[in-house]
């Protein structure tokens, strides 16, 4: 028999102190929670709305703040036709309370302890958890090498933009690269394609510093990126991905 | 918390149609990919599907081949992922874990399915036997695809989908209990969907 002291991940009420709008499409929430234990970056939570008749809607996302944030930061990207995401993107306002439990998940995660130079690859609003990760970097004063590859539509969908540039300017270990997939301003000095087996070996590290690697975004950039990852030569189990949907599957 | 607080402003989506849905899920058309890793991808020459375990009498390995050539079923299934995705009538081709542990000896209570990229799930053998489990290499006529577990995939739809674990290649006949990949990272070691079992302590 499995005999495992566990407490149950309980439900929290949650209060909305602070929204920042990052983009068009995505907003962020700073939440207080009466009780909360120390996340990893990586790691989700469970949101919970209810409707007066009593019917709930629940769902995942991932944290954007670092485990040394004094509130919890969750970063909502739109789906259209979404249940969720237009409610938190769009409606909810300083002072509402939402239902939250978390954190949640134990194998997509990064701390500072850990060994190897480090890749992060985003896709979309899959630069959540890894902005988690580039924030716990920076306030860890980690000197592992952090390199951030970010593929976004247009340069108005990159999300934490500014804040990744001072980022990469104060930790001497991070760096970021951006490319765009549909367009770029004039003297736009990044990257304008999708990400390629070129590109990765740019920024990535080689094989043989067996960097760890996390891949986040939708189902076929992960794919990708995976796949392009194992061809460069890194090793299998030190690729954590995260894929996410609605629409992302074949 | 005892009980829920409603959120202002928030009307959620028209629920009749999702009126036999386990609670906290929601109904997808589409099939969306959730794996931990790169997609494996074994070559049929090279695959094939073992049962190992102590009590076991003898070992049991097929081939690709062999594996093709058991009696097959169809199976028509909803699906629920912890996520909160639910699939309804989903289709699948495969060989029932009966047909398979009918050809080995063993004592044991316990399965731990192992599979390629290194994950493993574990369920009671009473969960598995029965018409309640399936070796599948087929979606909706057509071979599995990498993404979505191919060459051949677990499928127990009356768990949380993680427990029907893509890429499999094996069964542990085990005498003890001995939790999986995702439920030694803090999700439930039963996943019954309809109990809502999704985390440790649910």
């Amino acid at each position: 028999m499995a005999n495992r002291l566990v407490s149950p991940i309980v439900w929290q009420r949650a209060t909305v102190i602070e929204t920042v709008r990052e983009t068009p499409q995505a907003r962020s929430l700073m939440l207080a929670l009466p009780h909360w234990q120390r996340h990893r970056a990586g790691q989700h939570v469970e949101v919970r709305l209810t409707v007066e008749d009593g019917y709930q809607a629940q769902r995942s996302y991932s944290i954007a703040s670092p485990p040394e944030a004094p509130y919890l930061m969750l970063t909502v990207e739109r789906i259209a036709e979404g249940e969720v995401s237009p409610y938190l993107v769009d409606v909810v306002q300083e002072g509402d309370q939402l239902e939250v439990r978390g954190p949640i998940g134990g194998y997509f995660t990064w701390q500072a302890s850990q060994s190897g130079p480090l890749l992060l690859v985003a896709g979309g609003s899959g630069i959540v958890p890894l902005m988690a990760m580039a924030r716990h970097h920076a306030l860890a004063g980690s000197t592992t090498p952090a390199h951030l590859l970010y593929s976004a539509r247009q340069v108005d969908n990159i999300i934490y933009h500014a804040e990744l540039e001072q980022l990469a300017t104060e930790d001497q270990a991070f760096a970021v690269f951006y490319t765009l997939t549909r367009g770029a301003p004039p003297g736009w000095a990044g990257f304008q394609r999708r990400i390629d087996l070129d590109m990765l070996e740019d920024v990535g590290w080689p094989p043989a510093q067996h960097p760890l690697i996390y891949i986040c975004g939708p189902t076929p950039l992960v794919e990708a990126v995976a796949t392009m990852a194992l061809h460069l030569g890194h090793a299998q189990g030190r690729i954590k991905t995260e894929r996410f949907g609605p629409t992302g599957g074949s | 918390m005892s009980q829920p607080m409603v959120s202002r402003g928030f009307r959620g989506r028209q629920r009749s149609v999702e009126a036999n849905l386990p609670p906290g899920q929601y109904l997808t058309n589409d099939f969306p990919v959730l794996s931990a890793g790169p997609t494996p991808r074994t070559q049929l020459a090279k695959w094939d599907f073992t049962i190992v375990g102590t009590t076991l009498v003898q070992p049991k390995r097929w081939t690709w081949d062999e594996f093709q050539a058991l009696p097959r079923v169809t199976i028509q299934a909803d699906i629920h992922c912890v996520t909160r995705w639910s699939k309804l009538g989903t289709r699948w081709e495969g060989v029932a874990l009966d047909t398979l542990l009918a050809r080995v000896q063993h004592q044991a209570r316990f399965v731990i399915a192992y599979c390629d990229g290194g994950y493993s799930t574990n369920l009671p053998l009473n969960e598995v036997l029965g018409g309640k489990a399936w070796v599948v290499d087929s979606y909706e006529g057509a071979p599995l695809a990498p993404e979505h577990g191919g060459p051949a995939r677990l499928l127990v739809p009356h768990r949380y989908f993680w427990k029907s674990t893509k890429w499999v290649r094996g069964l542990e006949l085990s005498v003890d209990d001995r939790p999986g990949f995702w439920e030694s990272l803090g999700y439930h070691n039963d996943g019954d969907p309809w109990r809502e079992q999704r985390y440790q302590g649910d």
